[in-house]
């Protein structure tokens, strides 16, 4: 008797991403408007973290309402109907419970009948780990079109009267598709952890969102730039080949720090960087594809660009990858 | 390596990372009323002073920091 022999297969060589789509609410909250609720102040809140002011959802405005708005774009912006889709996944941190996950609902809502659909949680590093599970499910041959979110709905796990804290996190989402190519468009993936440092980021007892700033600080500023620069390594590039520079929008000082480390070891002078944090807060998962959406639509980066992308935070987790710009 | 050398270096590096200029750093200036350093470029300062002098200038150690000349001396101390 013969052994029953199981079959693989595997899918196209090249995959890229195909187009863009954001979504906030309409909720603008300055730092003028925080420092009458907090000791704080306009002049502080620039200088420590590069936010002018941040966007909050609606009142009514959940999480998956926002991922269906940016998915929707995205779909759209790729010149592609919701049907052309058969697999979601929404990298996510901030749900208001496990049950039930972001993806299924968010597919069915945008149109995505019956799709793949799970979430992904690496927080702030979320979205280019989301990118490349997409990018390899469709080289694998398991999915053909894949709508990758990154979703935050902050409002609720911040403490309002912590002053260190309520002045970063914003809410939003962000998304892109990702489909076959006859040239790559995403470079490999270079993650990793530090489960050792979890503390630095994390809920307080009564559930609010907080991090060891300068410990933070200290982290990113000197262990995320040897990342990126791996990233452009296994993607056979250098660093003189990047065109824009998206980091988690996290704070900009952080963001201006990786420049500059990367600047000096290679990345060119005009390296568009991504500076979204000042208008939108840090949205997590979400900050990297609104970036992405916004610099693409006031025409900051263009069809072609070779963009690096770099994600980071609680976990602590990271990856970085580079990207074809759409 | 001097205090004196010490406070070279960290005047080089005071300078670069908080655009200040070096004939205002002295031993007694408080790094955040008179240098008016922020709490992140210390943290910054810190990185280099560890690469520059071989130390480990932990954060809860980076607290007690308060002039030009603690630093210099926590350096001198614990390079």
């Amino acid at each position: 008797m013969t052994r029953p022999q199981l079959r693989q297969h595997t899918g196209p060589a090249a995959t890229r991403l195909l187009g863009f789509g954001s979504s906030q609410g309409n909720r603008v909250v300055t730092n003028d408007d925080l420092s009458r609720r907090v000791d704080t102040s306009d002049e502080w809140i620039r200088q420590r973290v590069g936010i002018i002011e941040r966007r909050l959802a609606d009142e009514d405005q959940s999480l998956v309402d926002m991922a269906v708005e940016a998915g929707a774009k995205a779909v759209a912006n790729s010149g592609l109907a919701p049907s052309d889709v058969d697999t979601v996944i929404v990298a996510t941190c901030t749900l208001p419970g496990f049950i039930p996950n972001a993806s299924a609902q968010t597919a069915d809502r945008i149109g995505v009948k019956a799709a793949a659909a799970f979430d992904l949680n690496a927080a702030c590093a979320g979205f280019p780990y989301a990118v490349n599970v997409a990018s390899e499910l469709v080289r694998g041959g398991s999915a053909r079109r894949v709508l990758v979110i990154g979703a935050e709905r902050f409002t609720e796990w911040i403490d309002w009267d912590d002053r260190a804290n309520c002045i970063i996190f914003a809410d939003g989402s962000g998304a892109a598709v990702l489909g076959p190519a006859d040239e790559p468009g995403v470079g490999p993936l270079a993650a990793g952890s530090a489960g050792d440092l979890v503390d630095m980021i994390g809920l307080t007892e009564r559930g609010h969102i907080y991090q060891e700033g300068r410990s933070v600080f200290r982290w990113a500023t000197t262990r995320v730039a040897p990342i990126a620069e791996r990233a452009v390594e296994l993607a056979g590039l250098r660093l003189s080949d990047i065109d824009v520079l998206v980091a988690h929008q996290a704070n900009l000082r952080i963001v201006e720090s990786l420049a500059k480390k990367l600047r000096a070891r290679g990345a060119r002078e005009d390296m568009v960087v991504a500076d979204d944090i000042v208008h939108s807060g840090n949205t997590s998962a979400a900050s990297i594809p609104i970036a992405l959406d916004h610099m693409k639509s006031a025409g900051r980066i263009n069809t072609g660009d070779v963009m690096l992308l770099v994600g980071f935070g609680a976990g602590l987790s990271y990856s970085a990858q580079v990207v074809i710009c759409p | 390596m001097s205090n004196e050398e010490i406070l070279k270096e960290l005047r080089a590096i005071v300078e670069e990372v908080a655009g200040v200029s070096p004939e205002d750093i002295t031993e007694e200036k408080s790094f955040v009323d008179d240098l008016d350093v922020d709490s992140l470029s210390m943290v910054e300062i810190a990185v280099q002073a560890e690469d520059k002098f071989g130390v480990k200038i932990p954060d809860d150690q980076l607290a007690n920091l308060k002039t030009v000349g603690d630093a210099v001396s926590y350096i001198a101390t614990n390079k």
